[in-house]
């Protein structure tokens, strides 16, 4: 997966969702037309979009794919009622998250618990771990299970609106506007959660990698000694 | 403009964006030059975001995508 942030916001621009890529209109407009099988074609590209959104709500495997599954189905079902003005990855992903978000309002209430468990966005400042230097984790590090668990626990560990916005933009790599617009929040709403989520996950995440510099990822350390490289 | 290390934080996820005006930039920019602290906060939340990035951090379930296709075609195929 490709991750140059500030490029991908430079290209992305100020479309707010973008408009349908050309593709995905013409799909639509034979899908409307009685060809339905393509719609295996037009919702192929962003099925993982829309598994990982409904997970990082739901968090849990079963849960995400039924509601993935769903997802898909409401927008076969609504497909009619799509605007190309906006981008039809991003109406799906907030199908996506309606979907989820409804079945955990769901869970809860069956549980007796507060449908309203989203702690409240406070003023506070979020800090992040203050180190003294950083050496890189290279990507040749995801091949170590251990790695790829510590990120997910990290990611888990966040409350859902923080949790949301970081799939979103940092894992699926939206740009700002999508996001915003698939959460149905401003994006100055989006740019606070996501400062939040990043500080908290530097902050969960830091402490922990640096120490295990020369434990769990030796491996990737040169005989010259100390790079990760 | 002359910024404390807790300005700083609180500009780093706009900074990480390239969303921030030339002047802030700069003076960001400056701050980092001398400040290991939060240059190393910086570096270690950007190095973190690539980690998360990857395709390898997240997986789907295996079938996950042969079973979403077999219901939609149920549901095509029955509407019909």
């Amino acid at each position: 997966m490709k991750f140059d942030l500030t490029a991908q916001v430079q290209s992305a621009g100020s479309a707010a969702g973008g408009s349908a890529p050309a593709r995905d209109v013409a799909l639509i407009a034979r899908i409307l037309g009685g060809e339905r099988e393509l719609f295996h074609e037009l919702v192929r590209p962003y099925e993982k979009s829309v598994y990982f959104a409904t997970h990082s709500i739901l968090q849990n495997e079963q849960d995400a794919e039924d509601a993935a599954q769903e997802t898909v189905l409401k927008a076969l079902k609504s497909l009619s009622s799509f605007r190309a003005e906006s981008k039809f990855s991003t109406w799906l992903i907030s199908i996506a998250i309606n979907e989820a978000r409804a079945r955990l309002r769901h869970a809860r209430v069956l549980k007796f618990e507060s449908v309203d468990q989203s702690p409240e966005e406070d003023n506070g400042s979020f800090t992040p771990a203050v180190i003294t230097d950083w050496r890189e984790v290279p990507l040749q590090a995801l091949e170590r299970k251990e790695l790829r668990e510590q990120l997910q626990k990290a990611i888990a560990s966040l409350p859902e609106i923080y949790r949301e916005v970081l799939l979103l933009r940092d894992v699926e790599e939206f740009n700002i506007a999508e996001t915003a617009a698939a959460l149905g929040v401003s994006e100055g709403v989006v740019k606070t959660r996501l400062l939040r989520a990043r500080l908290m996950m530097q902050r969960i995440l830091a402490p922990q990698l640096q120490s295990k510099k020369s434990g769990l990822f030796g491996l990737f350390r040169s005989k010259a000694g100390g790079s990760w490289f | 403009m002359v910024l404390n290390c807790k300005h700083v934080w609180a500009q780093i996820s706009d900074y990480i964006e390239g969303d921030v005006a030339p002047e802030l930039r700069q003076a960001i920019e400056e701050h980092l030059a001398h400040c290991r602290h939060c240059a190393a906060v910086l570096d270690s939340t950007r190095n973190i975001l690539v980690l998360i990035a990857d395709d390898r951090t997240f997986e789907l379930p295996l079938g996950y995508g042969d079973r979403l296709h077999a219901r939609l075609q149920e549901e095509i195929t029955g509407s019909e």
